[in-house]
């Protein structure tokens, strides 16, 4: 056996960060012909911000105009139709309406559908309260005036940079999980990196940490040029039997920090509520907070009123890798072999496709395109296409709340991108995750993946 | 019993415009649509849910000759008490203290040797107006068309996220029933320590359950000044040495891949315990999914659909019985309620029950929490009760406020306990719209 440091496996990019933007990074590289190797620090993908969010495929038609965001929404948004027929994501194309709920509300809504316009998204509509109220029946009192954007899509936060990296290591890439990147030196054409797993070496380091980027761009260059401050996001979902309340996704007027509460269906079916927006120090933990989440409840009944009564099925937060500017923070030094894809604050599910292509561009190196490369087809948990209960040979619901099968599971648990944890099975095949949260099956599921995933979902005889 | 007509039977002249109930059934689409088949039913009933309610039902339907089917959607029929594998249960019916699992068997056995057909990993997706039940199956999608329909689905426990507790998301808190099927069907030991939250009988069911896997609870919490349980369950923490703490709240859990703490909340303040694990009991809300996504018109004040004392819904050939009507009661009352409610299907199915309109309709006011049946039927035999449950812990008297007061039996209660109102003391001949409400005496409890 050699030891770590005889022999570093060498790569022409290594990706550190297994978010939705170092997947998208990982399947670029890899298409267009780079052996790529993704670092990932915990035991599995999308453990970091992308692991909750609101799910929305942005148009950008809010975005800052003429900035790195816009374009890269704009062009994420555009490859996402273009590829997600062949990688099996859903795209619900509900459409958003942004509602003004004041007078003063209603006198910024010209200038936003402006902004609109120069954002290249020229499709929205300005509408009177009675034409918002028409599209949307539930809607609340007090709404003064809306306009309607109908590029705004809902889309599965998971499968689609399940996808990404899927399609990459299907067609060569590398997955190292557990790999957290300590440090790294630049040995002429290459670096050499230290992690968790053993040393990497590669000609291309892109660093795509997310929370952690500006301290992952100080183990490798010694000083960061940003600064991350987490912008925590709570969320209230409530029961698919709320889902019909809405048809569009329903947007409040931005403020200057924040795009405000929004409540839209899931892909799934649900209907959510969020996010709130509070910064912290805390990269690591979203801690919900009970008063926080009533009155986001409350909030989402003077939108919806019909929503009292309707049965809260889960409470979620996931973190923003804001920083002390609002845009992207893109640094990339080609001669150094470094790129960094830093704070991608709250549109990086929308432009993570986008970015991959600009960060690809960034890169001279001569690369061949693989000709003829693998597209996986992921299963779909979408409600608006058919799912795996419907068909014959499911082994069964093991989930009922979410009509998860058994044979979904199973695949789950299997493959190139096996489920490592629970939170990853869940996020694959969203198990317990309905309105029991596990009250019925939580103790199959835990029989079915006893010994079969990296971290175990219960303690092990003797944890004690 | 003579045979009415073949279906479509032309609903009572009376029977409640559907139209007008029905919401638009949100998720319909994924079932509907995707089988075709002829609308002849093949069974007289087909009863939704396994359990002591369904079972009961299906026991009875059996023995008065209806062609009957249960759709489980388990592996195996039973219900709840199939993962509660300690007694009491079945003392009613069998005349035994058995424990759960042993009685789950007893009711399927005894089901079976009826001739009733039970099918397994059969969950019903959705109910249509027909009726037509649409099913997932192992095999794909299926459906059942039957002359009449029970609801049965039961109840599940309220989640964390529905009570919006604070904190982080570690593994190891889990409702009451999925720390049972880790228990008695795994085998598994998810915590060593953990708090139980909420004194619902449920809750001693938790206690009994961690007993059983060698665990030792490090308090019982209750956010009320009351224990909700009945003595002698009431007893059972303090002879178990588990410390009981009253007006005590969970605000918030912490860990990251298990617990490792909780915040509490009470009138001296917050404080951090240090627990490997939250059971969270009680708080009981119908599996009405189905319900609410169909025709049927939903009683908010229970969560279950709206019924006459008959079981019937505002879609006469569309029944429901068991804990689904009314969040909580025992298996033993949910098995007798099924049978009770069969023998009403079978009247039904000979044209024997009266129409559903004109009805008293009953609105639980003040101090009720809710009451079952929400709809009373002018009906010369009625037999039976009103079932309720008080808001707040009350001495005083029920009342019924038609267009006179009528006076129900006096109450010394608190929430969760059952409260029984004889249908008899209604006048037979009320209709319109009336208020239950407990009337306080004025003293304190
Ligand atoms: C509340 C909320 C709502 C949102 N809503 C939307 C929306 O509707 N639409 C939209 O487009 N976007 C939305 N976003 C934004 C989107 O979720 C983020 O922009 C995106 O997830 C950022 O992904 P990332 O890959 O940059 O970061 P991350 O997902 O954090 O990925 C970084 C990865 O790097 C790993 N890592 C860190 N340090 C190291 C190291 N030293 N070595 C190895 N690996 C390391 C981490 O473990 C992590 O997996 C939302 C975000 C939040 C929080
Ligand atoms: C954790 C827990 C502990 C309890 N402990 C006790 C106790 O110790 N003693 C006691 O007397 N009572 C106890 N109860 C109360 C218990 O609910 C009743 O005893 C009894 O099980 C209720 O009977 P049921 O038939 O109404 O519902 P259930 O027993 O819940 O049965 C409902 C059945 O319907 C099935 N079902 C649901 N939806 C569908 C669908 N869409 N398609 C097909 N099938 C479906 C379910 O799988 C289940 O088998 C407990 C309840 C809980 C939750």
């Amino acid at each position: 056996m050699t030891t770590p440091e005889a022999t570093a496996e060498h790569y022409d990019v290594a990706v550190i960060g297994a978010g939705v933007v170092g997947c998208a990074i990982a399947r670029r590289f890899t298409l267009d012909g780079a052996r790529v190797v993704v670092l990932e620090k915990a035991a599995e993908v999308l453990d970091g911000a992308s692991k909750a969010n609101s799910a929305i495929l942005h148009t950008g038609f809010d975005a800052p105009v003429g900035t790195l965001e816009a374009d890269c929404i704009r062009a994420g948004h555009a490859e996402y139709r273009e590829i997600r027929d062949r990688l099996g994501l859903p795209l619900i194309e509900c459409g958003a309406l942004v509602v003004a709920w004041t007078a003063q509300e209603a006198a910024r809504l010209p200038a936003l559908i402006e902004t609109a316009h120069a954002n290249g998204v020229t499709d929205v509509a300005p509408l009177s309260a009675a034409q918002a109220r028409a599209l949307e029946p539930a809607l609340g009192p007090g709404v003064a005036a809306a306009f309607r954007v109908p590029g705004e899509s809902l889309i599965d936060p998971w499968s689609a940079p399940h996808g990404y990296l899927a399609q990459a290591l299907l067609n060569g890439a590398t997955l190292r999980c557990e790999a957290e990147v300590h440090g790294g030196v630049r040995n002429g054409e290459s670096w050499r990196l230290e992690t968790a797993a053993g040393p990497v070496s590669a000609r291309l380091v892109v660093n795509a940490a997310g929370l952690f980027g500006d301290m992952v761009e100080t183990r490798l260059l010694g000083a960061a040029t940003f600064r991350i401050r987490p912008r925590k996001g709570q969320f209230v979902v409530f029961d698919k039997t709320a889902a019909a309340l809405a048809g569009h996704i329903l947007l409040p007027v931005p403020t200057a920090t924040t795009k405000g509460i929004v409540v839209c269906r899931t892909a799934w079916g649900n209907l959510l509520v969020g996010p709130t927006a509070e910064e912290q120090e805390d990269r690591t933990t979203a801690t919900l907070d009970g008063p926080t989440l009533a009155r986001l409840r409350a909030r989402a009944e003077e939108i919806l009123p019909a929503l009292a009564g309707h049965e809260i099925t889960a409470v979620y937060a996931g973190l923003r890798p804001a920083t002390e500017e609002k845009g992207f923070r893109v640094r990339a030094e080609p001669a150094a072999g470094y790129i960094a894809v830093g704070g991608i604050r709250s549109t990086g599910l929308s432009a993570a496709l986008g970015l991959a292509a600009h960060v690809r561009a960034l890169w001279d190196a001569p690369l061949r395109p693989i000709a003829d490369p693998v597209w996986p087809a992921m299963p779909n948990l979408a409600e608006t296409a058919e799912r795996d209960w419907q068909r014959p040979g499911n082994g069964g619901i093991v989930c009922h709340c979410e009509r998860v099968t058994r044979r979904e599971v199973e695949a789950a648990l299997t493959g190139p991108l096996a489920a490592r944890t629970f939170a990853g099975l869940k996020r694959r095949t969203r198990v317990t995750m309905g309105r029991c949260q596990g009250f019925g099956c939580g103790a199959e599921i835990a029989g079915i993946t006893a010994g079969r995933l990296a971290v175990p979902m219960l303690p092990r005889d003797g944890d004690e | 019993m003579s045979e009415p007509p073949p279906r479509p039977a032309p609903p009572t002249p009376h029977a409640p415009p559907l139209a007008e109930t029905a919401a638009p059934p949100a998720q319909a689409a994924v079932g509907a649509g995707a089988v075709r088949g002829c609308a002849t039913p093949t069974h007289d009933l087909a009863i939704i849910g396994g359990g002591p309610a369904g079972l009961g039902a299906a026991l009875e339907a059996r023995r008065l000759g209806l062609r009957v089917v249960v759709l489980e959607r388990e592996a195996e029929a039973g219900g709840i008490p199939r993962h509660c594998g300690h007694p009491p249960f079945g003392l009613r019916e069998f005349g035994l203290p058995l424990t759960g699992p042993a009685y789950a068997r007893r009711l399927v056995a005894a089901t079976r040797a009826a001739g009733a057909e039970i099918r397994t990993h059969t969950a019903v997706v959705a109910i249509e107006p027909g009726p037509r039940l649409v099913l997932a199956t192992p095999h794909g999608v299926d459906a059942v068309d039957a002359r009449r329909v029970l609801i049965a689905t039961g109840v599940r426990e309220t989640t964390r996220a529905g009570r919006l507790i604070g904190g982080t998301k570690p593994g190891g808190v889990m409702n009451t029933a999925t720390l049972q099927g880790l228990v008695y069907l795994n085998r598994q030991r998810p915590f060593v320590r953990p708090i139980i939250v909420g004194t619902e009988l449920v809750a001693f069911s938790a206690i009994l359950t961690l007993r059983h896997a060698g665990i030792r609870p490090l308090a019982m919490v209750e956010p009320t000044a009351h224990v909700t349980a009945r003595w002698p369950s009431a007893l059972l923490p303090r002879l178990l040495g588990i410390p009981l703490w009253r007006g005590t709240e969970l605000v918030a859990i912490e860990g990251t891949e298990r617990v490792t703490g909780v915040t509490l909340r009470s009138a001296s303040g917050t404080r951090h315990v240090a627990t490997d694990g939250v059971v969270l009991t009680g708080g009981f809300r119908p599996e009405a999914t189905l319900v609410r996504q169909s025709h049927l018109t939903l009683d908010p004040a229970t969560g279950g659909p709206e019924i006459d004392q008959f079981g019937r819904t505002c879609d006469p050939a569309i029944f429901a019985a068991g804990n689904m009507l009314h969040p909580v009661e025992t298996a033993g009352w949910c098995h007798r309620e099924g049978r009770a409610i069969a023998a009403r299907i079978a009247e039904s199915l000979a044209g024997a029950l009266p129409p559903p309109e004109p009805a008293l309709r009953l609105r639980p006011a003040d101090g009720v929490l809710y009451a079952v049946p929400q709809r009373i039927v002018p009906d010369a035999r009625t037999t039976g009760a009103i079932q309720l449950r008080a808001a707040a812990p009350v001495r005083g008297r029920v009342v019924v406020r038609t267009s006179a007061s009528v006076r129900g039996p006096a109450v010394d209660t608190v929430p969760e306990r059952r409260i029984l109102m004889p249908l008899a003391t209604i006048p037979p001949d009320a209709a319109g719209e009336a208020e239950i409400a407990i009337e306080p005496d004025g003293r304190h409890r």
